[in-house]
């Protein structure tokens, strides 16, 4: 019983993580189609973001606190940055924005790699958040309960944003359909470079949350991005939900399965059970419905 | 000349291929050295998988991100033949398996002895997988983006299998010190260039069967999927089926260069099949031009080939060139530098690339 | 078509000799080639770097005060890019291409065992600096790290000295961490000792819950480690987070060498054993000029490491050995290396002739609060190696 109920917890917790590295993907790849392969890289990003930050500041929990909100703007300008040079121009050549970002994430990587050396670096977790905190005679690790309350305030205030904002509303119609938004009068343009801005934002505060679990390096981002665009796919394209439900069924099958075989064999057979799954729904858990015939 | 007529032109082609062939088959071992000509050979076993890429990716829209698992294929299942001939008669069982464990061969290795079912299963298991794994996914219509990431995540499947079972593949070391190729030593520089000859031989005849499929009726019907498959499920064609014999060909013909990469570079891990290097595939596709025939092909060897000159000098600043390459390729010059050539400086350009037809929405 | 004409030779044509060999090597001029063989790109770069650095500064000492046999060295490098594909293809071109009289460098099996055919094919030499599985040992390669029963079995004596009786095992799922596992079962099975699990995680994860969800509920009385790279830092801050500590549950481990505190956080690892046979606060002369040549090369935030040691100390060993064989020529080489040493940062290393490892002098640390590693427990002398560990009667059967 308690291997169950800690198993359900390292699921969970992992799939928290997944949905954090996720939900700027179902975003971006939602609205506009585009397969960000460096949203990765902005996960790395928002990690060496607390990586300079607790460099300056030096306590750990003010750091942590700050780390937050800077790492949220320092993706969100990678994205805007990228959106403007590159993206903007390829919006009808949806696949060709994968190689395109894969391009990116590699100059990217190797950026960081001249910059802050080749070794990994250590972002010292506050002492609030170390050890386990005790409940019903069953330790949960802090790290993993703070990186759930991210990820679950992540959705609220993301669905909050998307159901009672203008924005919100811009977003949605511009998602469900493109042309007859812009005949309504929505700037698509301006709606695009918003949600790509909100988007790889996410990706900055996931790297964030990462570097309280594990190494800070220039290829931290690409242990995520695959697992990520799974649970988009998974989920269905343009909503929330779909990649909430998704994010934390696969968290919970890999650990399951995990603790009764080993981590290689739980990773294959998670993808196994996707491909099996997409026979059955291929566009996912939920789909948009739209009128438009493309 | 242009690229159209040289491709339309009969003699033209067969007066390419016999250029090529003396290029290849008289120049280049007369002008290089033994050691520069395997790296030759491995860059047309690149080449031949860029002709695979061409066909599903250029031609039929498929954005084909796991290449490496076809490769692997029948790099492994070469790979597992040599091991088993090269053991020692007592036994019958490979140096690396003796070492790491006494539970003998496994059962899924043994076919792999004889030397015919060897050669048949390096172009079938592939081409088997991709047929499966094709009518899966495209009768239920997932294209675009989704069947790109389910390819990448395929090869990452494979990648993590490979090196999870140490004992029957050699784990992340992969398999290598191999000793002969069906009897003929390795050692010896003259069955290396025969080697190189066969690589060679395969390669032009890798590029004849994409160019008949190409201009055949067939080449148009999958053209037609990549542009506009629901109007070709109108006109009463099956798209998923016209994909599917596409991707299979791509597969079979990346299996037999996996073949051919084992015993002309002497190793195979599981670094040669995963993530990076399906996508590293691309960009000798995308520079080349991926919807020509000779452009993949010229694209991955001068992208080979740069790579080893490039790395020997700058370590870091391949990565950068090839980030660099990625991005201002496919974003400003879609056709790749094939396309620089087919229309007059100041044009207009028709779109030779899929557009949002070809994606999932 | 005349190429297909002549056949080559069968594969039983050439019985053991060293066909399509014969190196290229160069000694006419006052320079000779050599080569180094690192990643310095890709997963492996963080340490395969340091490696450079410490082959670099030997090069340039050794050449500042004259050269070996009167020449000086001139070092081409090579970028293994953490791919055992690479590595076979540069260790190729370092020797037939390039000429070089000796390489160095590689870091993981993979990378090794990779190179190994081409070093026997052309009959070439590599100098191989990093602790490794053992049962292993070859004429063209020269093994300066520790095998086995240098670094495990000495770890695994001291973990029984301090009064273990059960132990739990995590590693990365590739050869090393197989192998050494299976070395250690068998030195439980014959000691007495439970192992209570055996866990392993692919190169490269990064959520371990699960597997320290395990470690814990098993409660053994210490964890051996064989993890590798960045899967390190996910494990001890996963371990911390569950509230398991160095004085509760120690965790040994054999590739965590000071280069890799300062990445995991000194906090989340201080106090755990590993186990290696040099460490930066080692107090002997040598060892202090290594270090201040190091950080006068380098920069002064820069730690030194064991394989970096014992990469340094491979560039000496082989100018001893060409100085006492006379002759840049591999043969002699090979001839003249047996009983050859160094008074090393490390201590005193000698070169067994026969299997081509070196003796040295086992070490256990414990990793201090300033990120640093300082001795705990000491094997006294240089061990001799016993890659294929014949001399422990428990050990029989495991080299097959």
């Amino acid at each position: 019983m308690e291997i169950l109920l800690s198993q359900l917890f390292n699921g969970l917790s992992g799939g928290s993580i997944l949905l954090l590295a996720a939900l700027g993907l179902a975003l971006t790849f939602g609205q506009m189609g585009v397969i960000n392969m460096a949203h990765g890289e902005f996960i790395m990003a928002g990690a060496y973001t607390a990586y300079v930050v607790q460099g300056v500041l030096g306590d750990a929990g003010l750091s942590l606190l700050v780390s937050l909100p800077a790492a949220f703007v320092v993706g969100g300008l990678l994205g805007l940055a990228l959106e403007a040079l590159l993206l903007r121009r390829m919006y009808h050549r949806p696949l060709d924005t994968l190689l395109v970002t894969f391009g990116v994430s590699l100059v990217l990587q190797q950026l960081a790699r001249d910059v802050f050396g080749t070794a990994g670096v250590d972002v010292a977790a506050p002492g609030w958040l170390s050890g386990p905190v005790e409940v019903l005679g069953f330790a949960f690790p802090k790290t993993r309960l703070f990186i759930l309350a991210i990820a679950v305030a992540a959705v609220v205030v993301l669905s909050v944003l998307l159901a009672f904002t203008p924005l919100g509303r811009r977003i949605r119609a511009t998602v469900q359909n493109r042309a007859l938004a812009e005949t309504s009068g929505i700037s698509t343009r301006r709606t695009d470079r918003t949600t790509f801005f909100v988007g790889s934002g996410l990706a900055g505060v996931a790297g964030v949350a990462l570097t309280l679990m594990g190494s800070i390096s220039a290829n931290l981002g690409t242990a995520y991005i695959v697992d990520a665009f799974l649970v988009v796919v998974v989920g269905g394209i343009g909503q929330i939900k779909g990649a909430v439900i998704a994010a934390f069924v696969l968290g919970v099958a890999q650990s399951w399965i995990e603790y009764s075989t080993t981590a290689s064999i739980a990773k294959v057979v998670v993808l196994a059970l996707i491909v099996v799954f997409l026979q059955v729904r291929p566009q996912g858990i939920f789909v948009v419905r739209t009128r438009s015939l493309a | 000349m242009n690229l159209k007529a040289l491709l339309t032109g009969r003699w033209a082609v067969v007066g390419g291929f016999a250029l090529a062939a003396v290029l290849l088959l008289v120049v280049a071992p007369a002008l290089l050295s033994s050691f520069r000509l395997g790296l030759l050979g491995k860059y047309l076993c690149y080449a031949m998988v860029a002709v695979g890429i061409g066909l599903a990716w250029g031609r039929g829209g498929m954005l084909v991100l796991g290449q490496g698992v076809f490769f692997g294929l029948g790099a492994y299942i070469m790979a597992m033949h040599l091991k088993l001939a090269d053991a020692p008669a007592s036994t019958g069982v490979p140096d690396f398996m003796a070492l790491i464990s006494s539970d003998g061969v496994p059962v899924w290795w043994e076919p792999f002895r004889s030397g015919v079912v060897t050669v048949l299963a390096v172009v079938l298991v592939p081409s088997a997988v991709a047929v499966l794994l094709g009518l899966a996914t495209f009768r239920r219509r997932v294209r675009g983006a989704y069947f790109a990431i389910l390819s990448q995540a395929l090869a990452a499947a494979f990648a993590i299998l490979l090196v999870g079972n140490p004992r029957s593949t050699g784990g992340s070391t992969g398999l290598n010190n191999f000793k002969g190729f069906f009897g003929f030593s390795l050692r010896d520089p003259a069955n290396r260039l025969m080697l190189y000859v066969i690589a060679v031989v395969a390669l032009l005849a890798m590029v004849a069967v994409a160019r008949q499929m190409m201009v055949s009726r067939y080449g148009e019907l999958l053209v037609a999927c990549r542009d506009a498959e629901e109007r070709v499920r109108f006109l009463g064609y099956d798209p998923a089926v016209i994909k599917t014999v596409a991707y299979a060909v791509a597969a079979a013909m990346a299996g037999v260069a996996g073949a051919l990469f084992v015993p002309i570079v002497g190793i195979v891990s599981p670094n040669d099949v995963g993530i990076v290097p399906s996508i590293g595939l691309l960009i000798g596709v995308a520079i080349g031009g991926r919807t020509t025939l000779l452009g993949p092909v010229l694209g991955a060897i001068a992208v080979a080939w740069a790579e080893t000159s490039l790395s020997e000098r700058f370590p870091s600043g391949w990565t950068y060139a090839q980030g660099l390459v990625f991005m201002l390729v496919v974003a400003f010059l879609p056709g790749g530098l094939a396309s620089l050539r087919r229309r007059p400086p100041g044009a207009a350009q028709p779109s030779p690339v899929p557009t949002l037809s070809g994606s999932s929405r | 078509m005349g190429l297909l004409a002549g056949c080559g030779a069968r594969v039983s044509d050439d019985a053991g000799s060293g066909v399509g060999g014969g190196t290229c090597v160069d000694t006419s001029g006052s320079t000779v080639k050599i080569g180094f063989l690192n990643s310095r790109s890709g997963t492996m770069a963080i340490s395969e770097n340091t490696v450079y650095n410490a082959l670099k500064l030997a090069a340039d000492q050794i050449n500042s005060s004259g050269g070996v046999l009167g020449k000086q060295l001139t070092v081409l490098a090579e970028d293994g890019a953490s791919e055992p594909t690479v590595f076979a293809e540069k260790a190729e071109k370092l020797i037939r291409a390039d000429c070089v009289a000796a390489v160095f460098g590689g870091w993981t099996s993979s990378s090794r065992k990779a190179m190994l055919p081409v070093f026997e094919s052309t009959n070439a030499l590599l100098f191989y600096p990093v602790q490794y599985e053992g049962l292993e040992s070859s004429k063209n390669i020269f093994y300066t790290g520790a095998t086995t029963n240098q670094q495990i079995v000495p770890a695994l004596d001291y973990l029984k000295e301090k009064g273990a009786k059960s132990l739990f095992l995590v590693g990365s799922d590739y050869v090393f961490p197989q192998t050494a596992n299976k070395i250690i079962k068998a030195y439980a099975k014959a000691n007495g000792i439970e192992v209570k699990g055996e866990e392993y995680a692919p190169l490269g994860h990064t959520d371990f819950s699960t597997i320290v969800s395990k470690v814990k509920a098993a409660d053994a009385d210490a964890v051996f480690n064989t993890l590798n790279g960045d899967s390190n830092v996910a494990f001890f801050k996963e371990y911390k987070n569950a509230g398991l500590t160095a004085e509760a549950m120690p965790v040994l481990s054999v590739s965590i060498a000071e280069e890799e505190v300062g990445g995991i956080g000194v906090g989340n690892i201080v106090g755990q054993p590993v186990a290696w046979n040099y460490y930066q606060t080692i107090d002997s002369p040598q060892n202090k000029k290594f270090v201040a040549d190091f950080k006068a090369a380098y920069g002064p935030a820069k730690v030194t490491s064991d394989p970096m040691e014992a990469a340094y100390t491979s560039l000496y060993l082989w100018k001893g050995m060409v100085e006492k064989a006379k002759s840049f020529a591999v043969p002699d080489v090979q001839k003249a290396a047996g009983g050859v040493g160094f008074e090393a940062p490390e201590g005193t290393v000698t070169v067994n002739g026969d299997n081509h490892h070196i003796a040295k002098t086992a070490l256990i640390g414990k990793i201090g609060p300033d990120g640093l590693i300082y001795t705990d427990w000491t094997s006294g002398k240089p061990i001799e190696p016993d890659p294929y560990l014949k001399s422990y009667p428990w050990a029989a059967g495991l080299s097959g």
